[in-house]
């Protein structure tokens, strides 16, 4: 494929100057999977690059080998015209390569400085090179809006604040190169607009950035040019000026894809759901739900919005069964058991309630399970799938897992195959069948959405939807407010173990939801 | 993106164990070689004391019968992510299950001494393991150290009881006396004659070896057929998963152990009742810690345990067969043994991880 010369019009007379980063045809598998085919891309310095794609697309294959975590098969890496070799993270950072991280990696019980520090120590004795780091710190939160305290410790910091200490760890280490890896998933919209002006200012200075993300709209905001990857090719390289979403969303996929879902108006029923006063208590004593009030009917889908960690994972576990609470929970209008011995996910299924939790991985699937295993899983305790009391019925639970596979286009349609070996978003079809399929009074659905491929995306919103039609409850808690806009009749904002506010998705906008989410009051706005 | 799962199945079950074996083997000749005997003899030697005669199967296959409880216990506690490594103290306790069941009644006949004894060997085991299993449950405390230290109890409780309780009177020997002769059990010989099949006399293996066999058969089932087994892998798998599925890990936990437990006591029906007839100190004889190998070795799977314990079978008889006729010394098949538990359990993947590269590459060139 052919690269288009990224050259884009914020470069000050770089026209001439040899690309801050250039890959020749990389070329990286993994037994039988090409996760990389013949990759070839140019980065103008001082821009600002997007790499957009589906997952498993080959994305974070490419940055591993920039990183020296993977060694390319084939290809070559060229830093400012000259060719490298990357064979480990150490050799990356020499090269002048920084890496943030999706998740990040710093000592939780360290200070600031010391984390940024760490490794990258001047000699045995820490005295000196503190001392560096906190006059360089200074002046890097001049230059780049970077204000971190130094001597504040990691775990007390916000999500946003790790993530300028992961940025100054880089800069500190002096990478002309920045990488970012999906760097929005954890923040709120006012965190995401900060870190973008970060970005500008870096780019500013002559920095180069490599932002690696699905979410089309922030490549639209801030990069300049932007490649599309699937299937571990790089399909297009493109300018941002000359391109827009919907034609990024085909070229990721393959084929065209509805942004979004096509819903009539709620006919809203009879209530449902109710909670009143609903607290939770950590094992540490933090209090996660500080007295929840919700109130959700039939045929409604009430969305949670939030940054991740304010409450939500707890009120989807509280209901769902597996975390004690105090407070109210009434379903169809009798109360449920929030403490005692009868309170489990089994005691919950038996009254309606279906869960689709937010980490499939680690819960919604057993991901050593074959297909057919997992389809039960939960239910298995159902009289279908079972041949007596002791006994389980085998072939019962296959057919109905083929024929839910069919009915969700699950790929491949094969019930043999272990739950690991299917893509992010036919796991989480799998999950969805088996929920939906129960034809629940309530559904509980987690980030439906988190690590799905786009096509998947549309395929779930519809199904969320029709189960709404077809007059049941649906709360829905995601951290992506772009779902919660296009899916919610209405939504909850949470912060802080408490609900911020209700509004209705037409009457709203990010802003104004940004504002509740990061904790501001209602109307203060 | 991982390598992992790249195997087919029959490479896994059968050619991992088979080049672990065979690794084990060749490093066990290389010692032989060194301490200056001929490998190519002492080989066999073991094949022919073991496998060679009606006789030598009659040990092996007593020995196998010990190993085949102990390797089922241990694999039924893996499926829930429990390391039970309490066998020996749970088949010690089965012991004296046994004795007191076959010691409280003059039993007249065998076949109604076996089902009680086999129940009272199950329940003494299971009880055994359900304080560790209780404290795992409920208090964290890790079932690894508990099992362990209830092998020392479950040692000192049968000392105590066999010198000051059980013993006879005027016997200087800690150990019960002789059981009635109604619980005396069929041997291998007994009922090979009864079909009128020539087998040698004076060998150990007995009925029992029939119950282990049966008892592999119930775990299969119990595992992969079972709603319990269902949720008891679905445990052992995730137990996060396995709590937004509503299922209960004490139960699970508690359940799982007690039938570990009563497996591995159920080896004293073996031991206690159909050698010794009596109960002496030491009955179990390291079968408790055999079992975690076995269970290793044949990959938790009641199939696989039962050939790793015929193969255990057959290194211990082949050994004792190689101390009686050579000049190498007992202590070398303690060597032999610790080479296969070692490449067959720790060193597992040293041998998977290139044979995993050899079927991506051939495959990838497909």
């Amino acid at each position: 494929m052919q690269t288009a010369p990224a050259a884009p019009a914020t470069t000050r007379g770089a026209a001439t100057a040899p690309p801050a980063i250039e890959l020749r045809s990389i070329s990286k598998a993994f037994g039988p999977v090409q996760a990389n085919r013949d990759i070839s891309l140019r980065v103008a310095p001082g821009t600002i690059h997007g790499i957009i794609g589906e997952n498993g697309a080959g994305k974070s294959t490419l940055m591993s080998i920039l990183y020296g975590f993977y060694r390319a098969d084939a290809g070559e890496i060229l830093i400012d015209g000259r060719p490298v070799a990357i064979p480990d993270s150490q050799a990356a950072i020499r090269a002048g390569i920084g890496m943030v991280f999706q998740h990040f990696k710093l000592v939780q019980n360290l200070s600031v400085l010391e984390n940024v520090i760490l490794g990258a120590e001047d000699g045995p004795l820490l005295r000196r090179s503190l001392a560096r780091a906190r006059a360089e710190l200074a002046q890097l939160a001049r230059d780049y809006e970077l204000e971190v305290d130094p001597d504040a410790i990691v775990e007390d910091l916000s999500v946003g604040h790790q993530q300028r200490v992961e940025i100054l760890k880089a800069l500190y280490r002096d990478a002309r190169i920045l990488i970012l890896d999906e760097p929005t998933g954890v923040l709120t919209p006012a965190e995401a607009d900060h870190l973008f002006r970060i970005l500008a200012n870096l780019r500013q200075q002559g920095r180069t950035v490599i932002l690696i993300t699905h979410k089309l709209r922030e490549i639209m905001e801030i990069t300049d040019t932007v490649s599309v990857m699937r299937r571990g090719e790089m399909t297009a390289t493109l300018r941002t000026a000359e391109t827009g979403p919907e034609d990024l969303a085909e070229r990721m996929v393959g084929r065209k894809v509805l942004l979004q879902v096509a819903k009539a108006p709620a006919q809203p029923g009879p209530e449902v759901l109710r909670v009143e006063g609903l607290r939770v208590t950590d094992d540490r004593g933090v209090e996660r739900l500080r007295g929840i009030d919700l109130s959700l009917r039939a045929g409604e889908i009430l969305g949670i919005a939030g940054v991740a960690g304010n409450g939500q994972s707890e009120l989807l576990q509280v209901l769902g069964g597996y975390q004690r609470a105090e407070g109210r929970v009434l379903l169809n209008g009798a109360p449920i058991d929030l403490t005692g011995r009868r309170s489990d996910g089994r005691s919950r299924r038996a009254r309606g309630i279906a869960h689709v939790p937010e980490d499939r991985q680690s819960r919604g699937l057993i991901m050593d399970f074959a297909a057919w295993e997992n389809i039960a899983f939960g239910y298995h305790d159902a009289p279908e799938y079972r041949r007596n009391a002791i006994l389980m019925d085998n072939a019962a639970m296959q057919t109905a897992c083929a024929r839910a596979m069919a009915d969700f286009d699950v790929r491949p349609p094969l019930p043999m195959l272990p739950a690991r070996a299917f893509s992010g978003g036919n796991q989480q079809k799998i999950v969805v069948a088996r929920e939906i399929e129960r034809n629940p009074d309530l559904l509980l659905v987690g980030q439906p959405t988190r690590g799905v491929d786009i096509g998947a995306i549309e395929f779930i919103h519809r199904r969320i939807v029709a189960l709404r039609d077809a007059g049941k409850a649906v709360l829905l808690v995601s951290v992506e407010l772009d779902e919660i806009l296009g899916l919610a009749d209405r939504i909850a904002v949470m912060f802080d173990g408490r609900i911020m506010g209700e509004r209705l998705p037409g009457q709203t906008d990010e802003r104004e939801l940004g504002l509740m989410m990061a904790g501001m009051a209602e109307g203060a706005a | 993106m991982s390598a992992s799962g790249a195997l087919p199945r029959w490479a896994d079950v059968a050619l991992i164990p088979a080049l672990n074996l065979v690794l084990a083997f060749a490093i066990s000749g290389l010692v032989i070689l060194a301490i200056g005997e001929d490998p190519v003899a002492a080989v066999r030697i073991m094949i022919d004391g073991a496998l060679g005669s009606s006789y030598g199967w009659g040990f092996t296959l007593y020995y196998a019968t010990n190993f085949i409880f102990t390797g089922l216990a241990v694999a039924v506690a893996f499926h829930a992510s429990l390391f039970n490594i309490g066998g020996e103290g749970q088949a010690t306790l089965g012991g004296l299950g046994v004795a007191l069941v076959c010691l409280a009644l003059p039993w007249p006949h065998w076949a109604l001494a076996l089902p009680a004894a086999t129940l009272g060997a199950a329940l003494f085991g299971a009880a055994w393991a359900a304080i560790p299993a209780w404290l795992q449950a409920r208090r964290g405390s890790h079932i690894v150290i508990t099992t362990i230290m209830f092998n020392f109890i479950g040692a000192s409780v049968l000392n105590y009881l066999l010198v000051n309780v059980l013993r006879p009177t005027g016997s200087m020997d800690p150990a019960t006396g002789r059981f009635p002769p109604g619980t005396s059990l069929p041997t291998l010989h007994d009922m090979a004659a009864a079909l009128g099949i020539a087998w040698g006399r004076n060998t150990p293996a007995n009925v029992s070896f029939l119950i282990a066999l049966l008892a592999c058969f119930l775990v299969w089932v119990l595992i992969w057929r079972t709603r319990f087994g269902y949720e008891l892998r679905a445990f052992g798998k995730s137990e996060r998963a396995a709590v937004y599925a509503g299922i209960n890990p004490v139960r699970i936990t508690l359940i799982a152990m007690l039938i570990s437990g009563a497996l591995a006591g159920m080896m004293a029906v073996n031991t206690v009742m159909g050698e010794a007839e009596r109960l002496v100190l030491n009955a179990v004889e390291g079968a408790g810690f055999i079992g975690i190998a076995v269970a290793l070795m044949g990959r938790s799977h009641p199939l696989g345990v039962l050939l790793a314990a015929l193969l255990f079978g057959f290194l211990y008889q082949g050994g004792a067969e190689l101390a009686l006729w050579t000049t190498i010394p007992r202590e070398l098949i303690t060597v032999i043994q610790a080479l296969v538990i070692l490449f067959t359990g720790a060193l597992d993947n040293m041998v998977r991880a290139p044979v995993e590269r050899l079927f991506a590459r051939s495959r990838g060139a497909a």
